[in-house]
């Protein structure tokens, strides 16, 4: 009895013996993904104590879920809650309508265009390297009072009187977000499509052309619907994504102070309440936790979904 | 196939939506380049569209001379060498182990590696363990933090699963140890793998300001992008007051406004990064394929 149960521990045990020196360079690893990212998650229960970061774990007070119904009824939770909503939304669809038209027509650029194409795809990626400061830092330059060229453009075709200050107007705010989301990754989102499109048997499009379908026709009839699956899989994943509707755009470019109101989102809310007043610790884990809980379900949501659609519309 | 007169001025069309689209995505840049070579007194007045008109170069010279600013530039090249370094040998070191298919571990290990990737404490939290393990107003909080990146050892152990295993074996019939197969035959052949890794760490952690902003908010580990940051609070902060650095010394007062100098210290912060830029880009379509795939 006793050696058949040990006999495939033993094998087990050779095998690792075998493999020692891939143990040993696998534990340094192992502790290492613990400490930073396992251990944390400890800090969760600060969630449901009355933290004081001076006690030690075993003198502190629990509350059980106070936090959390204190984060439900607090008077800002409603306004972050718009806003991270908002800006997600916002984000989803004009991110992915620009850059599905935009794969679109860049897949029109062929025969003698096909090197002004490749210049084109290499300047549109460029944006998405930059850091948030950097491009924050564009944005406040195109849209300033003083010198900022839109507000310049505008007047000299005539479409506006006087120079707007966009910076400090709220009803701004989120689309200012949007449209320089749409700047920053139009062109790398893109790739993904310009793969899908690829993939299209050119067949289809020889035949639409008999059927009498023109460029355009071929565009929406041919293209659009070959990569009908890839924009249904990815808008379902991403909406996985919905709170986290950013953090460093809407923190930079609301140091101005006009218009918190529209622009903290769920993280900002996080950083200030957490760090901002004394005994933020727990209420801000809580806040934390509660973004963390919801958008896990909501993600696992849409990667079932996504899997179901995308396997349905792969056969 | 021919073209028809229609489908011809279709193209022209299509061309001329790129050539503006081409205009948006450069032309913020281009006229920060030209604000930064442009005297900062000069540049007030406005209408600065395609050229400098006083051509100076005293906007550059006045972040190198200007202490913490050399500072924070020096603290951002070192932290992106040295995790960049660190993070390409360590990712690429799990990824080679990873890849034997038969490690007793490996499923373990890749799950338990695999999560890390969901998983988020969150920020406070994580700002409770760095300050825990002395992390705070820290150099290393730039670095440990960052040594190995999971979605980095995926990208990297699937190279490693596209080679000729006779390579490894080879090496191993000969009595090699793990660590001397890893660096002598795996890792000059991942070299192309490897160096698109270490041009994704590089940018993300030349790009990053909020582990300084709160990990590490003492002057002397403020990084380049961080100091940016400051300046651009400021500017937009109109009446607060400005970076002492600007606002003290008097002989700079009239010399440098805080747009001139941010316009240099963005181009210094986008200069390596568009340096960098082609190499990243022959790679990142397989990468980033890669990615929705996983």
């Amino acid at each position: 009895m006793k050696t058949e149960a040990l006999k495939p521990n033993s094998e087990f045990l050779k095998k690792a013996r075998k493999q020692r020196g891939l143990i040993l360079i696998s534990i340094p690893f192992f502790i290492y993904f613990f400490i930073f990212s396992y251990l944390p998650l400890w800090g969760l229960t600060m969630a449901f104590q009355n933290y004081k970061p001076q006690k030690s774990f075993f003198e502190q007070e629990w509350v059980g879920f106070k936090h959390f119904e204190n984060l439900f009824t607090d008077p800002d939770f409603y306004r972050i809650m718009r806003n991270t909503l908002g800006m997600s939304i916002i984000n989803l669809v004009l991110g992915f309508v620009t850059a599905i038209a935009f794969a679109l027509l860049l897949n029109e650029l062929t025969g003698p265009f096909i090197r002004f194409k490749k210049v084109v795809q290499t300047i549109s990626y460029m944006p998405h390297f930059l850091s948030w400061i950097i491009v924050c830092g564009l944005v406040s330059n195109v849209l300033a009072m003083d010198g900022g060229i839109l507000n310049e453009l505008l007047l000299a075709l005539g479409l506006i009187k006087e120079k707007i200050h966009f910076m400090g107007k709220p009803e701004y705010f989120w689309w200012i977000v949007g449209f320089t989301n749409v700047w920053k990754s139009m062109g790398w989102n893109s790739i993904i499509y310009l793969a899908a499109i690829t993939s299209i048997d050119p067949a289809l499009y020889e035949a639409a052309a008999i059927d009498g379908y023109g460029r355009f026709g071929r565009m929406i009839h041919v293209t659009l619907p070959g990569i009908k699956s890839t924009i249904i899989v990815l808008l379902i994943l991403n909406a996985g994504w919905i709170l986290n509707a950013g953090f460093e755009i809407q923190y930079i470019l609301g140091t101005n102070g006009l218009v918190l109101d529209v622009s903290e989102t769920i993280d900002i809310f996080v950083l200030k309440r957490g760090f901002g007043r004394s005994g933020g610790f727990a209420f801000g884990t809580a806040a934390g936790m509660f973004k963390t809980v919801v958008s896990a379900v909501i993600l696992l949501l849409c990667n079932k979904i996504a899997g179901w659609v995308g396997e349905d519309r792969l056969v | 196939m021919r073209k028809s007169i229609g489908d011809k001025i279709i193209d022209w069309i299509i061309v001329f939506i790129m050539l503006l689209i081409i205009i948006v995505m450069l032309y913020p840049l281009w006229n920060t380049l030209i604000t930064s070579f442009n005297e900062a007194r000069d540049s007030i007045k406005g209408s600065l569209y395609l050229w400098p008109r006083k051509w100076t170069l005293f906007n550059y010279q006045s972040i190198f001379k200007t202490d913490k600013i050399f500072k924070a530039f020096m603290v951002s090249v070192s932290r992106t060498v040295i995790t960049t370094i660190l993070n390409v040998l360590l990712s690429g070191l799990l990824a080679y182990v990873l890849s034997f298919k038969d490690f007793v571990f490996r499923k373990f290990l890749t799950v338990f590696m695999v999560m890390t990737m969901y998983i988020n404490a969150g920020l406070i939290p994580t700002y409770f363990l760095y300050r825990s393990l002395g992390l705070i107003d820290n150099f290393l909080v730039y670095i440990l933090p960052g040594m190995v990146g999971a979605f980095n050892v995926i990208v990297i152990r699937t190279y490693i699963n596209s080679l000729p295993p006779s390579l490894v074996e080879s090496a191993k019939i000969d009595g090699a140890t793990e660590m001397r197969t890893y660096f002598s035959i795996i890792f000059p052949l991942c070299l192309p793998v490897l160096a698109t890794v270490a041009l994704w760490v590089a940018v993300g952690s030349w790009n990053s300001w909020f582990d300084s902003f709160i990990y590490a908010p003492k002057q002397e580990l403020s990084t380049l992008q961080y100091e940016m940051m400051k300046i651009l609070a400021s500017s937009m902060q109109t009446g607060v007051r400005q970076p002492d650095y600007l606002a003290s010394s008097n002989q700079t007062r009239n010399m440098v406004t805080p747009n001139s100098l941010r316009a240099a210290m963005t181009m210094v912060a986008t200069v390596p990064i568009l340096v960098v830029y082609p190499f990243l880009q022959k790679y990142f379509v397989t990468v980033n394929i890669g990615s929705v795939k996983e």
